[in-house]
């Protein structure tokens, strides 16, 4: 499995092809629905240094609050990515992210800027939210969490070796097309099978 | 005693358990597939971290997943129980359950976008009653999430593009088409609870219902057994695999039910829960102690 820094090279993403694993070290921001919508408004300038060559995380975590005032991250696993479809290519090019890490896959949209931006689509396992907190070592700070709540505020955060899956990559190459594809073919022959 | 406060005692726990720990069956399922896929593949390495990820939130206990979902409890109750309280009960518990982050917040006003704060709203949670002959109350509770019920489906047969007609054979065509479209976004590998017939509410009652039957039981009406048994060999032949990595386990469990319905309607409904199928049951005799159930 590669180890990968944050923030990251163009010419090593470009690299990366559909089936890599990846651990990735460093600095990466959270957004769910709210947050896209929010960051297409308008260019948010407090959040773009934290976005810039780096990674959004498709993620509504738990969060503990210590007495001391700073958060843990008790759950954090990835929300379904497809409902970002409709801003994620424009997102990724605004604030130059390298890539977006979710569970599900995007659409086609989304994988044509990743071509044109230069970044990945990294599939966490869904459901792992015990095994990704782990990777979680630090919360930084937090972006309009008063406004969208715990889940869909924008978390900053520090993670180390956080295990992803290159599922769509900047050559148009998506394991989501593929197995999509692969099932209707055995759907059409489970279908044609006598009752 | 029965007192609130034992219900709601009882009920924090029972959602902490709900939470934090795999019902054995499941866990089993989850073995038994990993086992199954090749070595090395995306699929294999998906479910070694899922059983990883279940072993760590038990040993924590701390949320199997961070989308703790609709907490929706079947409920049943001796005469002269009143379900008043035990409504306000488990409202209670799931607003303790979140203070302790064994829920998340959860609960979105949908006209202002705002979070509620403590996990509780309107239908949030969702209680089913019965009454029943037994002397003590018993709770069934799974906690449902959002991506995998965004991917459940009602299908009205009969369904021309499915060639779908009114018998098991078209509830077979339409079951598989829904395991394609949901694809991995229901995080698969999943368990379906199926209704066929009832109206569109009904419908969804009963396959949310479905799904609190353990994985390895067999379903008493004959034909619906195979139908079940059917099912699961097909869906597990359509390559999904797990979180639609690819692969052979697609699938963990098929529970089907069935409602009488109107002569003009034949619906198919499918609940789709994710591989991590948190459920928890506890009964309570009237003296307030408790028996967990599996």
């Amino acid at each position: 499995m590669a180890e990968l820094r944050l923030p990251l090279a163009e010419e090593i993403v470009r690299d990366l092809e559909v089936g890599a694993g990846v651990e990735l070290t460093g600095r990466m921001i959270t957004g769910r629905d709210a947050a896209h919508k929010w960051l297409l408004e308008d260019f948010r300038e407090e959040v773009a240094p934290f976005m810039e060559g780096s990674v959004i995380y498709h993620c509504g975590p738990v969060v503990r609050q210590a007495d001391d005032g700073t958060y843990e991250f008790v759950a954090a696993g990835p929300t379904t990515s497809i409902r970002e479809e409709p801003y994620q290519a424009e997102v990724i090019e605004k604030y130059g992210l390298r890539g977006v890490i979710g569970k599900g896959g995007m659409g086609l949209q989304t994988l044509a800027g990743l071509e044109k931006s230069g970044a990945l689509y990294l599939h966490a396992v869904g459901g792992a939210a015990q095994v990704l907190a782990q990777a979680v070592k630090k919360v930084e700070r937090v972006f309009m969490l008063e406004e969208f709540g715990v889940p869909e505020a924008l978390w900053v955060i520090d993670v180390e070796k956080f295990p992803v899956m290159v599922t769509m990559d900047t050559r148009r190459g998506s394991l989501h097309t593929e197995v999509e594809d692969f099932s209707k073919q055995q759907l059409e022959r489970l279908l044609a099978a006598p009752a | 005693m029965l007192t609130k406060e034992r219900y709601v005692d009882t009920f924090v726990e029972l959602i902490r358990r709900a939470s934090t720990e795999l019902p054995p069956d499941v866990v089993l399922a989850l073995q038994q597939g990993r086992e199954r896929e090749a070595r090395g593949s995306l699929a294999r390495q998906a479910l070694v971290t899922i059983l990883d990820n279940v072993d760590l939130a038990k040993a924590k206990s701390a949320p199997i997943c961070q989308d703790t979902g609709t907490p929706v409890a079947w409920v049943s109750y001796p005469e002269g129980t009143s379900i008043r309280q035990l409504e306000a009960a488990m409202r209670e518990a799931v607003k303790e359950a979140t203070a302790k982050s064994y829920l998340r917040p959860n609960a979105v006003d949908t006209l202002t976008g705002k979070n509620t704060g403590d996990g509780s709203g309107r239908a949030i949670p969702f209680l089913h009653f019965e009454e029943w002959d037994e002397p003590k109350v018993e709770v069934r509770l799974i906690l449902k999430g959002g991506g995998c019920e965004n991917v459940g489906v009602q299908y009205k047969l009969p369904d021309t593009a499915l060639q779908a007609g009114r018998d098991l054979e078209g509830v077979r065509r339409v079951v598989l088409d829904s395991v394609v479209q949901a694809q991995g976004k229901g995080c698969a590998p999943g368990v379906l609870g199926i209704c066929i017939g009832g109206d569109r509410v009904s419908g969804f009652s009963e396959s949310k219902c479905q799904l609190l039957r353990p994985l390895e039981d067999t379903n008493p009406v004959p034909e619906l057994a195979d139908l079940e048994a059917r099912l699961m060999k097909d869906a597990n032949e359509l390559g999904i695999g797990p979180m639609g990595f690819g692969g052979q386990t697609t699938v963990l469990g098929i529970k089907v039910g069935v409602l009488d319905r109107l002569p003009a309607s034949y619906f198919v409904t499918i609940s789709y829960m994710c591989w991590a199928d948190r459920r928890a049951a506890v009964s309570l005799d009237p003296e307030g102690v408790a028996t967990w159930l599996n």
